[in-house]
């Protein structure tokens, strides 16, 4: 039993940092809120030259053939910069979505089309399961993956209408999307339909959920800084114990997310028969810890982290944003009610 | 736990949540034993005849070779590793264990043993301590020294081949059934507070001591008052050198918040009770009754989850640290949660206690919430552990 990370995926992992670190300042993140709609995403050049963006495809389409385990951390690190990119939509949920489908004539098509282009960041895919009323980064999608009546369908960007739908978090790119199911963009039907949507729902609350960790954890990096250098009545806020509180208690539940996490991207990763209820573990912890995190740090900030100017609200409003999508904590738990209160089916700790 | 307990896949890279086929077996065989061994409806330790109970109980434990599983086999362990140690809390809960009487020894007193005791005290007191034939109390708390531990104020003066010991313990868990206890003492009184202390092993029949028992919340005689009154103890019976008395108790600290006192294999059988309490209450059972099970169960999960990752970290050399803060907050709260969740199942039913006719389980949920109760407060309040989180962990100033 080992429950950690390897060296290399660590090593991924820090290079992601590294590069966001330089290349995603808050400023990047603030200059994504006033851009078009269908804008290129930032960095999307810079993240597929190094192989991120095309991390989960097979090799064959010019990925790099990668799982689970070494996605969430790159992904906590996109969190943590609140990178304004579809790395979760596209990197995280349509590419393995699409390369897991049985072959076909519609499916070989589509994958011919668009799975290297993906893959190398020339064209972003963006994914609307049944469940969810908008499709973020529809706009700037060129190939958008598409559930509905049980069906899973791929449809060019140019062949949908969409309506823009502003999000608090002025960086997400939300659309509602009218189309027209055909032949020519089916898919998956049945229970291939439902498997694949499925499997892309527990993808997506755990690249979600990663991310949640990596906002949860800026926020409270912010909001250690701030304490240290504000002072009132003569010293630090940082000493007082009500504040210290509030951020020992913020970073423990998202110290305890964090291995939820790793254990949801090791059933994905494994194809473990409890992997909802792993995934739905981990989307419920890291979405109430990252809102969590993010009221501690508003509260402990004052005034200064409720102006617009202040860098705070960029990681929070992605946090409350991410915290509902894909599914919000209720639903989860409703979804974990149902496997363990209902069916008995509580997985292990252990990969069995 | 000894330092070299490596579980066989600690140094493999890589993520592998499988169990060896040494760990799978290691567990197989507990799971056996406990199985046909751990004994139904023991009485509360908390009274003579039910200590007696407990304590025979665990000396079986122990011939079986499943006390101590982690220590050494010369001291009557099975050098089992950190992931099996695991796997052992985790059979013995889920087969309906008891806790552990033996715990202020084998959890609190061994770790500084190992740490900071020597030879002579390790051949002379593991043995008996993880038989159960010596039962350990822990005197750290005074009337004036709670959670602010460097403020003892009982003494020890210096005398020819020992010490003579004097003054108050208090709060001491089963101490008027123990045979003796570890604790703090003050034996430089011009020194700075946590200089000053030296950590002694007290022999409870020795002239001058009186303990004397009083209840806890739940009306058990589980605490003691312990009066020292110039009790002669010889220097063998010191551990560490005088004046490391500090030192030699942050060594069990990290034991006592850690993973070692409060294992998940405990709160995970009771989140699985906990569920089998929701199915078979469920016609009662409101959406919220279900939303608190499902949280309480959820939260047992993390704590699991938090642990291993600690124990691989731990069996690649790491140091516990201050991240045994973050243990102790939630495996207390956690425990609060899930009697919280059972009670509120139980609606009216919540109150009954042992012996009411109607009492679900025989009472347990309410007798277990009087104990969560005091999870926040002993081993470190949750208070003390927030602030060794932000000023350990996240580095913020001292007060
Ligand atoms: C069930 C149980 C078993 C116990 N068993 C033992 C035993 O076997 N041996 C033993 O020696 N002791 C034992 N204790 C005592 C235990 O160690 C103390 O209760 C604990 O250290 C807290 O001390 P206190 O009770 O004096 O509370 P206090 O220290 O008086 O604290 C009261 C309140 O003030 C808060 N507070 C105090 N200082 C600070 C601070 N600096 N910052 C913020 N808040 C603060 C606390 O968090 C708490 O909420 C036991 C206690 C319980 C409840």
């Amino acid at each position: 039993m080992r429950f950690a990370f390897s060296l290399e995926q660590q090593a991924l992992r820090d290079a992601v940092r590294d590069l966001l670190g330089r290349a995603c300042p808050p400023a990047v993140v603030r200059a994504a809120w006033g851009a078009d709609d269908d804008a290129a995403p930032a960095l999307w050049p810079q993240l597929a030259r190094m192989g991120v963006v095309g991390m989960t495809a097979p090799e064959r389409w010019g990925g790099l053939g990668l799982g689970e385990l070494e996605l969430v951390g790159v992904l906590e690190e996109a969190g943590h910069a609140a990178l304004p990119a579809p790395l979760l939509e596209t990197t995280a949920v349509a590419i393995p979505l699409l390369a897991a489908l049985p072959d076909g004539p519609v499916v070989d098509g589509v994958r011919d089309r668009w799975l290297g282009a993906a893959a190398a960041g020339r064209a972003v895919i963006a994914v609307g399961l049944a469940g969810a009323p908008f499709v973020a980064d529809a706009a700037r999608a060129a190939l958008l993956l598409l559930e509905r009546d049980g069906e899973l369908h791929a449809v060019p960007r140019d062949a949908a209408r969409l309506t823009a739908e502003a999000s608090v978090d002025g960086a997400r790119r939300l659309a509602w999307v009218d189309w027209t199911p055909s032949a020519a963009t089916r898919v998956a039907t049945g229970d291939v339909a439902r498997d694949a949507a499925a499997r892309a729902l527990d993808r997506g609350a755990v690249a979600a959920a990663a991310e949640l960790c990596g906002l949860g954890r800026r926020m409270i990096e912010l909001t250690v800084d701030h304490v240290q250098v504000r002072h009132q009545f003569g010293r630090a806020i940082g000493s007082f114990q009500a504040v210290k509180h509030h951020l020992a208690d913020a970073h423990a539940a998202l110290e305890l997310a964090r291995p939820c996490v790793a254990r949801a991207a090791y059933a994905l990763a494994h194809d473990e028969p409890g992997t909802a209820v792993h995934a739905s573990l981990a989307k419920a912890h890291a979405g109430d810890a990252a809102r969590r995190a993010g009221r501690a740090a508003l509260q402990c900030h004052g005034a200064i982290g409720y102006s617009f100017e202040h860098d705070l609200h960029l990681f929070m409003k992605r946090a409350w944003a991410l915290a509902a999508a894909w599914g919000d904590a209720a639903w989860h738990r409703a979804r974990i009610a149902t496997a363990v209160l209902d069916h008995d089916a509580a997985p292990g700790a252990f990969h069995a | 736990m000894t330092v070299d307990a490596t579980s066989a896949a600690a140094d493999d890279d890589g993520m592998d949540l499988r169990l060896t086929a040494r760990e799978q077996a290691f567990a197989a065989e507990a799971r056996a034993w406990l199985h046909d061994h751990v004994p139904r409806g023991l009485p509360p330790s908390g009274s003579a005849d039910g200590f007696a109970a407990h304590v025979a109980w665990e000396r079986q434990l122990f011939d079986a070779g499943w006390a101590v599983v982690s220590w050494p086999r010369a001291f009557g362990g099975r050098d089992a590793s950190w992931v099996e140690w695991l796997l052992f809390e985790d059979a013995y809960y889920r087969a309906g264990g008891p806790p552990r009487v033996t715990q202020n020894g084998i959890f609190l007193l061994a770790p500084a043993l190992f740490e900071h005791g020597t030879d002579e005290q390790r051949q002379r007191l593991l043995r008996p301590m993880a038989a159960a034939e010596t039962l350990w109390a822990q005197g750290w708390s005074e009337p004036g020294a709670g959670s602010d531990l460097a403020a003892v104020r009982s003494t020890a003066v210096r005398v020819d081949g020992g010490w003579r010991l004097s003054g108050q313990k208090t709060w001491s868990t089963r101490a008027s059934f123990c045979h003796a206890m570890h604790g703090l003492f003050r034996t430089d009184p011009d020194a700075p507070r946590h200089r000053g202390l030296t950590y002694f092993l007290v022999p409870l029949d020795a002239p001058g001591v009186r303990v004397s028992g009083f209840r806890r919340l739940d009306g058990d005689l589980d605490f003691a008052d312990v009066f020292l009154d110039d009790v002669f103890v010889a220097d063998h019976d010191v551990v560490g050198a005088p004046g490391q008395g500090w030192k030699v108790a942050m060594s069990t600290t990290g034991s006592e918040r850690g993973l070692i006192l409060r294992s998940p294999g405990r709160f995970v059988a009771a989140a699985r009770r906990l569920v089998a309490l929701y199915r078979r209450e469920r016609a009662v059972a409101s959406p919220l009754d279900r939303d608190q099970v499902v949280r309480a169960w959820m939260a047992a999960q993390a704590y699991q989850l938090y642990t291993l990752q600690d124990v691989t970290r731990v069996a690649g050399g790491a140091a516990m640290g201050a991240s045994s803060s973050i243990n102790k907050l939630a495996w207390s709260e956690l425990d609060v949660q899930l009697h919280d969740a059972a009670l509120a199942l139980l609606g009216p039913r919540a109150e009954l206690v042992e012996g009411a006719p109607d009492a679900v389980d025989g009472g347990a949920w309410i007798k277990g919430w009087q104990f969560a109760l005091a999870g926040p407060i002993y081993a470190g309040t949750n208070e003390i552990q927030r602030n060794v989180i932000a000023e350990r962990l996240l580095g913020l100033p001292k007060e």
